[in-house]
C-alpha cells in the first residue's frame, strides 16, 4: 500500500464590517428586525442602480496588501447570473475576472521550516440574503412548504480568498485559517466569526501518490462553521477519497455537505453544479481604478503580520507557544509584559492559560502588573495568584495586596504538616517508595489543601521528597 | 383659451410667468385634450388628476420610477407595481415644479419599434392612426404630437427616443452616454439606455434636458456636463459643416420619400450656410445591427431577471420556487421580451461568451473609433432617422427581423455612445420624416444650434394634418 498526500485549498469568504452595505446605504448589522435594513437597491427594485463603497473596496486592497497580492489597477465588477430567492437581481455582483488583488501568498511558519501558501485572488462581492425554509426535511428549497427570506444582510459587502492547493493536511488547514483569520481581525475590516457567518469556508480536497506531483479530481466539501470541523471534514473526505482509489475507484467532482454531529459527508446533487453563471461586466459600474498613492499608503499602514510577528517571537519559545500567542492575539501583552520584565516562557505560559482561563481582555491588563505577578507567581499562595489573575482586566488593578500575602515557605511551619499527612497515609507512602513516584502531586495537594493554599508549593515539594526519599 | 396642439412648453412657461393661466388651469386643459383623443391614440396608460407642481406638465414613459403612481413598463409581469421612489428624472422634473400628467405607453420593457408590444394595446399615430407612432416611446411621441402633452421623456436604447419622434413629426434627443441619470429607471440594456426629452421644437427638447442632464451620484456610470446647456438661437448655419455617411447612398431600406426629404433638408442646409461634406461609417451600417442585437439583449436577459414573482409585481404560484418563477415570467412576459432573454442568454453563454457578447463588444470599440474619425473636421453626422415613415399597424409585427430593421440608422451612434437629435423635416405621402443629427460627445449645445436653424428654415408643422 503506498503513502498517500492530501492537496488542499480553500476558499474562504468575509463579511467586512463596513457601516454601509457594498452598493447601497443600508446599515450592516445583526439583530434587526427582519428586511427591515433594506431600501430599493439592495432589494433589486426596477431601475434600482448599485453604487460602490469606497470604503469596502480600501479594505479589500488592505486585504490584498497583507496577503502579498499585486493590487489590480483596474479591476471589473461582473454580474454572476443565477435564480435563487436569496439574489433579488437574479444576479450576484462580485468582481470575476478581473479582481482587486492577485497573486499573493501567506507565510505559514510550520516545525519543517516556513511554508509559502499561494493566494490565487482576493476579490470583492455581496452578499446573498438569508433564506430559512420552512417544512421539509432537509432544511433545504428542495421538498420545503415554503420559504422565507430576510434581504438585511444581502448586499453585505464579502470578500472571497481562494488559495491555491498548497495545504497538506488537515492540521496545516486549520493553522492556516487561524493566522488568516487573525490577520483579517487585525486589519480590522472583519469580526470573522465563523458562528456568527462572517467567516465561511469551503475546502477544496484531493489526494495523490506522496512523491507525485499530479492534481487529481478535486471535491469540495461546504458547511462547516468552526476550524475544528473544517478540519474533521478534511479527514473525513481525505480518507474516503484514498479508499476510492486503493478500491481501484475514482474519485468523482462532487460537493459535500459535512456534518459536525455525524461525521457525515453528504454528496449534493450534481445538478447543482452544472450552472452556467454567464458572467459579463456589471454595466451599471465603471471599472475600479484605485489611485497608486492610495495603494502605497495603505501599504505603509500595514502592520506586522501574525506570521513575521510568530517568527519573532519563536525563538524565545517554541513554536507552539508563539502560534498560540499570535493567533490568540496576546502577543502584543505578552512582549509589554516581558519588556516590563517577566520571563518569557513563564509569561506566554500565564498569559495563554490563567489569563484566557480568567476570560481577562488581554487589551485591558496592565504589561506591568502581570509582570510583577508572573515573577512572583510561586512565592505567594495559588489562591492569591488566581485571584489577582481574574482582577488583572480591572483598569485599577494594583498587585501590591496580592504580593503582600508571601507563600508560607517557613520549614518549620511545614514539617509538621507534612508528618502528620504522611502518617494518615501509610500504604501511598509504602507505594510512592516502591516506585510510584507520581504520587509526590498527591501528598503536595494534601498539604497545598491543609494549608488553604496558602503554602508554597515548591517549598512543600521539596520538603515531602526529602522526607519520603529517606 | 389653451390651444395644447400648438403651445410649446416654452410658451406655457410664458403662459404661467404672465400669470394668464395657472398650473391647474394648464393641468386640466390637457388632461380635457387627452379625454377628448386619448380613446383613439392610447398614448397613456395612466394619468394624473392633479397637478402635482406649481409649473406646466409634462408626459413620462411608463419605464420611469414614479413614486406613488404605478408602473409597469408595459409589462403585464409589473402589473399593480407601485413604486415606492422616483426615478432621479422623475424627482428633477418635479423639483423644477413639473407636473406630471401620466404614464405614456411604451413597448415591453421599451423591446420594440412601434409601441405594438406594450402589453396594455398599441399607440396610434395621430397623423394617421392607422398606423404605428413608432417605439419604443410611441406613447409619448405621439402625445406631444397630438397635443396630449407640451413634452415629455422618453428612454432610448437603440432609437426609442428619436424614431417615434421621426415618425410622429417631433424633436426627440437622444443625449450622450452618462449625461442623464438612469436612476429608477427600467432598465432594459444598462450600457445603452439614456433618457431623453421630446417636444415640438428644439428649444423645448434643450431646455428639458437642462433639467434632467448632468452627475447622479445614484448613477456611477453619469457625469457632470463639460458645459452648461445653451437654449439655442440664430438661423444660420455659416461655417458648420455636415457629414452624410458615405454608406447612406446605397441602404436600400431608406424609402424613396425618406431619401428625398432627407436631400431637400441638406439644401437647406447649404443654403444656410452650411458645408455639406461625406464621412465613411462601413463598420457602423454593417455590423452595428448585429452588434446591437447581441449585446442589448444580453444585457436584458440579466436585468430581467429580477422579475420572478418574489417581492413585487405578477406572481403565478407554483409547487417550487422553480416552478413558480418559471410560470410568472411565462404569464407575466410578452413574446419580444421572450424572444430577447433567449437570445442574450444564448449569446452569454460558457462556450459562446467570445463568439457572440466577447465579439459584439470588439465591434463596439470599433463603432466608437469609427465615429470619431467620421466626426473628425465634422459639427455632425447627418442621416434620415427611420429609412421608413410611419408604417400600419401590424405590418411588421409578424416579422421581428423586418421590425428590429426600423433601426438601423439609430443604432450604430447609440453603440458608440454619442448624442443623436432628430427633427421634422418634411412629409412623405402626408407623414413626417426625420433628420437625424449625430454629435460628438457631450455635444449637445451643438446640436440643438444646428437643429434650430433648420428647424427655423424648414418651417415644419408639427399638428398634424387631420387634427389642424
Amino acid at each position: 500500500m503506498s503513502a498517500w498526500e492530501p492537496v488542499i485549498g480553500l476558499e474562504i469568504h468575509a463579511q467586512l464590517k463596513t457601516r454601509t452595505k457594498m452598493f447601497c446605504r443600508c446599515p450592516v448589522g445583526y439583530g434587526a428586525g427582519e428586511n427591515t435594513q433594506t431600501c430599493p437597491v439592495c432589494l433589486g427594485f426596477p431601475g434600482a442602480l448599485p453604487v460602490m463603497n469606497r470604503r469596502a473596496i480600501e479594505w479589500t486592497i488592505k486585504l490584498g496588501l497583507a496577503l502579498e497580492c499585486q493590487i489590480a489597477g483596474q479591476a471589473v465588477f461582473a454580474r454572476k447570473n443565477y435564480f435563487y430567492p436569496d439574489l433579488p437581481k437574479g444576479y450576484q455582483i462580485s468582481q470575476y475576472d478581473l479582481p482587486s488583488c492577485i497573486n499573493g501568498k501567506m507565510l505559514l511558519p510550520s516545525a519543517e521550516g516556513d511554508h509559502m501558501i499561494g493566494i490565487v485572488r482576493a476579490h470583492l462581492e455581496e452578499d446573498a440574503a438569508k433564506t430559512v425554509h420552512v417544512g421539509g426535511r432537509t432544511g433545504r428549497i428542495g421538498g420545503a412548504e415554503s420559504s422565507l427570506v430576510d434581504y438585511n444582510r444581502g448586499g453585505t459587502p464579502l470578500v472571497e480568498i481562494v488559495t491555491a492547493p498548497d495545504l497538506r493536511s488537515a492540521d496545516e488547514a486549520k493553522r492556516f485559517l487561524q493566522l488568516l483569520r487573525q490577520t483579517i481581525v487585525e486589519l480590522g475590516i472583519s469580526d470573522a466569526e465563523m458562528e456568527k457567518g462572517t467567516l465561511r469556508v469551503d475546502a477544496n480536497v484531493s489526494v495523490r501518490p506522496v512523491g507525485s506531483d499530479e492534481l487529481r479530481t478535486r471535491t469540495e466539501i461546504k458547511n462547516m462553521n468552526s476550524f475544528n470541523f473544517i478540519a474533521r471534514g478534511i479527514d473525513a473526505e481525505v480518507e474516503r477519497q484514498i479508499g476510492v482509489w486503493e478500491s481501484g475507484g475514482e474519485v468523482e467532482q462532487q460537493t459535500y455537505d459535512f456534518d459536525a454531529a455525524t461525521g457525515a459527508l453528504t454528496a449534493r446533487r450534481s445538478k447543482e453544479e452544472a450552472d452556467d453563471y454567464r458572467y459579463f461586466p456589471e454595466p451599471d459600474l465603471v471599472p475600479v481604478e484605485p489611485p497608486a498613492e492610495l495603494v502605497d499608503a495603505l501599504r505603509a499602514a500595514l502592520p506586522e503580520s501574525p506570521a513575521a510577528r510568530i517568527r519573532r517571537i519563536e525563538p524565545a519559545l517554541d513554536l507552539e507557544r508563539a502560534t498560540v500567542l499570535v493567533t490568540g492575539g496576546l502577543d502584543k501583552l505578552w512582549d509589554d509584559s516581558v519588556a516590563a520584565g517577566a520571563g518569557e516562557v513563564a509569561a506566554a505560559n500565564v498569559i495563554a492559560n490563567a489569563l484566557v482561563g480568567a476570560g481577562v481582555d488581554p487589551a485591558a491588563v496592565s504589561p506591568r502588573e502581570l509582570a510583577r505577578l508572573v515573577e512572583a507567581r510561586e512565592r505567594i499562595p495559588r489562591t492569591a495568584f488566581d485571584e489577582a489573575v481574574a482582577e488583572l482586566g480591572d483598569p485599577a488593578f494594583s498587585a501590591d495586596p496580592y504580593l503582600a500575602q508571601e507563600a508560607v515557605s517557613d520549614t518549620s511551619e511545614l514539617e509538621p504538616i507534612i508528618q502528620r499527612i504522611l502518617d494518615e497515609n501509610p500504604g501511598q507512602v509504602a507505594a510512592y517508595r516502591g516506585g510510584k513516584e507520581g504520587l509526590l502531586g498527591f501528598f503536595v495537594g494534601q498539604v497545598m489543601k491543609e494549608t488553604q493554599g496558602k503554602a508554597n508549593p515548591r517549598v512543600v515539594s521539596d520538603l515531602v521528597r526529602g522526607k519520603l526519599n529517606v | 383659451m389653451i390651444d395644447t396642439l400648438r403651445l410649446t412648453a416654452e410658451e406655457a412657461m410664458g403662459l404661467l410667468e404672465r400669470r394668464e393661466v395657472s398650473a391647474a388651469d394648464l393641468h386640466a386643459a390637457y388632461l380635457d385634450a387627452i379625454g377628448r383623443h386619448d380613446d383613439e391614440l392610447h398614448c397613456y396608460l395612466r394619468t394624473c388628476d392633479e397637478p402635482g407642481g406649481d409649473g406646466i406638465p409634462i408626459a413620462l414613459k411608463d419605464v420611469i420610477s414614479t413614486k406613488g403612481i404605478e408602473t409597469t413598463a408595459g409589462s403585464r409581469i409589473l402589473e399593480g407595481y407601485t413604486p415606492v421612489f422616483d426615478a432621479t428624472v422623475a424627482a428633477r422634473v418635479k423639483g423644477a415644479g413639473l407636473s406630471v400628467l401620466g404614464k405614456t405607453n411604451t413597448d415591453e420593457f421599451a423591446m420594440g419599434s412601434s409601441t405594438e408590444n406594450s402589453a396594455w394595446g398599441p399607440t396610434r399615430n395621430p397623423w394617421d392612426p392607422s398606423r404605428v407612432p413608432g417605439g419604443s416611446g410611441g406613447g409619448t411621441a405621439a402625445a406631444v404630437s397630438a397635443g396630449l402633452a407640451p413634452w415629455g421623456l422618453g428612454s432610448d436604447t437603440g432609437g426609442s427616443v428619436k424614431q417615434p419622434s421621426a415618425l410622429c413629426g417631433n424633436v426627440g434627443l437622444r443625449p450622450t452616454y452618462g449625461t442623464v441619470s438612469r436612476y429608477g429607471i427600467v432598465a432594459f440594456a444598462s450600457s445603452l439606455d439614456q433618457i431623453g426629452p421630446v417636444a415640438k421644437n428644439v428649444r423645448d427638447v434643450a431646455l428639458l434636458y437642462s433639467i434632467i442632464a448632468g452627475r447622479d451620484p445614484l448613477d456611477s456610470t453619469t457625469a457632470e456636463l463639460p458645459e452648461p446647456v445653451e437654449l439655442p438661437e440664430g438661423d444660420s448655419l455659416a461655417g458648420r459643416r455636415l457629414a452624410v455617411p458615405r454608406q447612406v447612398a446605397d441602404l436600400e431600406a431608406i424609402e424613396p420619400g425618406v431619401r428625398a426629404s432627407f436631400e431637400r433638408t441638406l439644401d437647406v442646409a447649404r443654403e444656410l450656410g452650411a458645408e455639406v461634406g461625406e464621412c465613411d461609417l462601413p463598420v457602423s451600417y454593417r455590423y452595428g445591427m448585429p452588434c446591437y442585437y447581441l449585446v442589448a439583449p444580453a444585457e436584458a436577459s440579466s436585468n430581467l431577471a429580477r422579475y420572478d414573482g418574489v417581492r413585487y409585481g405578477v406572481r403565478v404560484d407554483g409547487a417550487t420556487f422553480g416552478e413558480m418563477v418559471d410560470r410568472t415570467r411565462d404569464e407575466g412576459f410578452g413574446p419580444e421580451p421572450k424572444r430577447r432573454i433567449m437570445l442574450g442568454t444564448y449569446a452569454l453563454a460558457a462556450g459562446y461568451y467570445d463568439a457572440f457578447y466577447g465579439q459584439a463588444q470588439r465591434v463596439r470599440t470599433l463603432l466608437i473609433r469609427e465615429h470619431r474619425e467620421a466626426l473628425d473636421g465634422f459639427d455632425a453626422i447627418v442621416t434620415p432617422t427611420s429609412p421608413t415613415v410611419a408604417f400600419p399597424i401590424g405590418d411588421k409585427a409578424a416579422d421581428p427581423l423586418a421590425m428590429y430593421a426600423c433601426d438601423l440608422l439609430t443604432i450604430p451612434s447609440c453603440l458608440a455612445g454619442l448624442p443623436g437629435l432628430s427633427i421634422p423635416c418634411g412629409l412623405s405621402d402626408g407623414l413626417p420624416v426625420g433628420l437625424q443629427l449625430i454629435g460628438r460627445q457631450f455635444g449637445e449645445n451643438g446640436l440643438f444650434r444646428i437643429g434650430h436653424a433648420l428647424e427655423q428654415a424648414i418651417g415644419f408643422d408639427t399638428v398634424p394634418e387631420r387634427l389642424r
